[in-house]
């Protein structure tokens, strides 16, 4: 156990400092391999976006990489790839994210190519008609898709009237009416350092990572940029909501059924954690998996998740079922909703998830990445440098009643949101 | 730094190999079987992936909801996975709790019990995940490209198997099929992480060797015929996306030719692991708006099978335009040698994804035990050495022998109504 305690990272091996600039950098070493990993974010996401304009944000994160003052995009992929490098730039409500690996003689490469990516993207128009052809063509394929379907229909009943309620990746009407005019006043103002958290593990000692870092970030300025607008407020449903997307040929159904639940630093969140584990993570899927999957065989997949991040979370299970199995399933998850919100969970079940969340952690931090990711999380949602050491006691604090007072808080089986696509 | 691995031979037959590796308290153990969808002849494709799923059933020491439980309860993560020539199980540990992934492996490769209830359940759940496969197109091209390619040998169908035959196998053909390729002289494991070589190779000993050996099952061979001429065809389905395949013969992990198709590959799709956007298919098929996607893929496997480039129709161009792009680049291959610089490039991007892959204590038991199923643990320490060996002449050989029309197949999914 002492040893499984030390591997964890904490205040005395992760290194925070705050450039000038005011981005934030998190560091740890890793020499076992002569590898780094990077990971970040800066306040950039589809929340700054207008109905009219969805899928900007996400065009803009994906032309980043496409042409910069001073690189081509073939000439960027070429000195990445040439190394065996990556770097990869995506967005979701909230944020711009960025992550990449490389050989640790190549990482000031990578934030090189990082800076410029952030801060002198061009958006050619030939690199930016491509693009758009392939957000197309994600569209038309989204469309087909029976589980982004059911999805994309769930979040816009669920969160009616929020950010959240939009998908990021647009519509057809919105992705074409996007200019490059557009996509360049976004640029000029949501990006900037303000709001930027950057995080490296491996075979640098932090000090130079950070040095590194201050050297070729450092010294970004970004008068235009603007903070992210606040969330409103959420509202659940009022009685059980049921929404049937068809796509005809299709062998099997989706669904997805659900509700608000916490953010991430809610309370409720630990309880509600370990409550959804029960329910649908623990072992084969918890307890939806036991009736929808093991004892009725309906499907190859079928559990909950909880969606907790910096707003309101959602709360859902989610299933892919034979079409004539669709009512069944359906009514399966809601009789296991009803018998947890009415008997929350047993002794062992709270021990068993208990068990698990501690004894799991050293596995989701095995590689460079998966510490980056924690790290940056730490610092996204103000867990503290000591989190993982405070970790195991804040898990087995969470009792049976705290359990039960969560889910009769998120769950309320008379008014779910139920989102089906299938034949 | 260079672990070393410890490789042994049980009485019974069992391979065993170590390696220890202390940077993380963590220890992996695969537990790998010589059968797969290979072994598998028609009637009764889909059993040995079918197979993998009953071993999660349970048995009488450990039945499943406390298998299950156990495993999670510490921590662990662990699954199961079928393939054309192998079938593989899991478990990545806190170190002090590997134990216990040990025994359930020594038990469950005898005493899984097949109940008659559990396949029933079962039957349905893989026809879901059959199912939740068919939904998607390049599901259905790939399946039809591997048909087409493979008349006789059993590479011919998909690991998850028919659904005639998924419907029609019984439980004793399953437990038979158990029985017959669940013996530890058909078995290898694989351990990597925290732990000392000596104690646990005792451990090993203790739970592994009272299993007594079975009559090593025999392969199916039954070696595809020569193809005589290029096969094209089209199948239709839902949604407005085209999508291509081309399928090539490509030859086993342990030819000669393997390693300087690996470079071909990488100079050709794009290096696995990688991102691909400066291969020489991305800048002519995806820059110049014949494709909207394109990748390249071969698998390392026991007997020849099939390299594939798979593409999606850039929506402004004809079907047959976009092919014409493809073979025009290949040839380029054909009739002139790569640069030198070029194939240095190739071997140091695999040197990256190699590094990458040895962060990571459960991938690294992953490739001991993977590459004993196609070749030995030996074809992945000596991979980079071996790429290191490639000249250009030789990547022009393969790409001529390898890559001619006449003994391809390609595929391609149109939208329902939709003109080629």
């Amino acid at each position: 156990m002492e040893k499984l305690k030390q591997s964890l990272p904490g205040p005395e091996d992760i290194f925070r400092a705050t450039l000038s600039n005011g981005i934030v950098v998190l560091a740890r070493a890793n020499f076992n391999s002569p590898s780094i990993s990077m990971g970040g974010y800066l306040p950039a996401g589809s929340i700054f976006e207008s109905d009219e304009k969805l899928g900007l944000a996400d065009f803009v994160s994906s032309s980043l990489m496409r042409g910069t003052q001073t690189r081509t995009f073939d000439a960027i992929y070429n000195e990445l790839e040439s190394v065996g490098a990556s770097l990869g730039i995506d967005s979701n409500v909230h944020n711009v994210n960025f992550g990449g690996r490389a050989l640790v003689e190549d990482f000031p490469l990578l934030l090189t190519l990082l800076s410029e990516s952030l801060r002198t993207p061009t958006f050619p128009k030939k690199e930016i008609e491509t693009l758009r052809m392939h957000m197309l063509t994600g569209l038309a394929l989204r469309e087909q898709d029976t589980a982004d379907m059911a999805a994309l229909a769930f979040d816009r009943m669920l969160f009616k009237g929020h950010p959240y309620s939009r998908p990021g990746d647009g519509f057809v009407e919105t992705i074409m009416s996007i200019t490059r005019k557009d996509m360049k006043e976004f640029h000029h103002r949501c990006f900037g350092p303000k709001g930027m958290v950057i995080s490296v593990v491996g075979a640098i000692e932090p000090q130079k990572a950070a040095d590194a870092i201050e050297h070729i970030l450092g010294g970004w300025q970004s008068a235009g940029q603007t903070l992210p607008p606040l969330l409103p407020k959420t509202k659940p449903v009022r009685k059980t909501v049921r929404h049937h997307h068809s796509l005809p040929g299709k062998s099997q159904s989706d669904l997805v059924i659900g509700m608000l639940g916490p953010s991430r630093k809610d309370p409720e969140y630990f309880p509600a954690s370990l409550g959804n584990s029960i329910l649908g993570q623990f072992g084969m899927m918890g307890r939806i998996g036991d009736v929808v999957r093991e004892k009725s065989g309906l499907a190859y997949y079928a559990s909950s998740n909880l969606s907790a991040g910096t707003g309101p979370g959602s709360w859902e299970v989610s299933a892919g079922v034979n079409p004539r199995n669709l009512d069944r399933a359906i009514d399966l998850i809601e009789k296991e909703l009803r018998r947890f919100v009415k008997n929350g969970v047993t002794k062992d079940e709270l021990a068993d998830s208990q068990a698990n969340y501690v004894g799991r952690l050293p596995l989701s931090l095995e590689s460079n990445s998966g510490v980056a990711g924690a790290i940056l999380n730490m610092e996204r949602y103000h867990l503290g440098l000591d989190y993982y050491q405070r970790y195991e006691s804040m898990v087995y604090a969470v009792t049976r009643a705290d359990v039960l007072e969560a889910a009769r808080k998120y769950i309320d089986p008379e008014r779910l949101v139920i989102s089906t696509a299938g034949p | 730094m260079e672990n070393r691995v410890t490789q042994v031979t049980l009485k019974n037959g069992m391979k065993v190999l170590l390696k220890e590796i202390h940077t993380a308290p963590i220890i992996s153990s695969w537990l790998w079987y010589r059968v797969g969808a290979r072994d598998e002849v028609t009637g009764k494709t889909g059993i040995s992936h079918w197979t993998e799923h009953m071993l999660f059933k349970g048995t009488k020491k450990f039945p499943a909801k406390i298998l299950d439980k156990a495993i999670s309860r510490d921590g662990g993560r662990w699954n199961a996975a079928t393939s054309r020539d192998a079938t593989h199980y899991y478990e990545t540990m806190p170190a002090d709790k590997i134990d216990l992934a040990l025994r359930l492996e020594a038990d469950r490769m005898q005493n899984s019990a097949f109940g008659v209830k559990e396949v029933a359940s079962e039957r349905t759940v893989i026809i879901s995940e059959r199912e939740g496969n068919e939904n998607e197109p390049l599901f259905q091209l790939t399946e039809a490209v591997q048909q087409t390619a493979f008349r006789v040998h059993p590479y011919h169908h998909e690991v998850i198997g028919d659904k005639a035959d998924l419907q029609l196998i019984t439980r004793d053909e399953l437990y038979e099929h158990y029985r017959r390729y669940y013996v530890p002289n058909n078995a290898a494991l694989s351990l990597a992480g925290d732990f000392e070589t000596k104690p646990m190779l005792k451990r090993i000993r203790e739970l592994f060797e009272p299993i007594p050996k079975g009559a090593t099952p025999k392969r199916i061979l039954r070696p595809e015929p020569e193809q005589r001429g290029e096969v094209r065809f089209s199948i239709e389905g839902s949604g407005e996306t085209t999508f291509i395949q081309a399928a090539y013969r490509f030859p086993n992990a342990t030819h000669p030719d393997f390693f300087p198709l690996q470079v071909f590959d990488g100079l050709l799709g794009g290096m696995s692991g990688l991102s691909t956007k400066t291969s020489r298919l991305y800048r002519a098929l995806v820059d110049k708006e014949y494709a909207i996607e394109v990748s390249g893929w071969a698998e390392p496997t026991i007997d020849p099978y099939l390299y594939r480039i798979t593409l999606i129709k850039h929506p402004k161009r004809a079907v047959d335009e976009v092919i014409a792009a493809m073979d025009a680049e290949i040839k380029k291959m054909q009739d002139t040698p790569v640069a030198e610089d070029e194939i240095r490039r190739a071997i140091k991007q695999a040197r990256a994804v190699f590094v990458y892959g040895n962060e990571n204590i459960t991938s690294q038991a992953f490739w001991m035990g993977y590459a004993e199923m196609f070749a030995s643990y030996a074809w992945y320490t000596t991979y980079l050495d071996n790429l290191a060996k490639i000249t250009p002449q030789d990547v022009q050989r393969v790409a001529q022998q390898y890559f001619e029309p006449a003994s391809r197949v390609i595929g391609v999914y149109l939208p329902k109504g939709s003109e080629a």
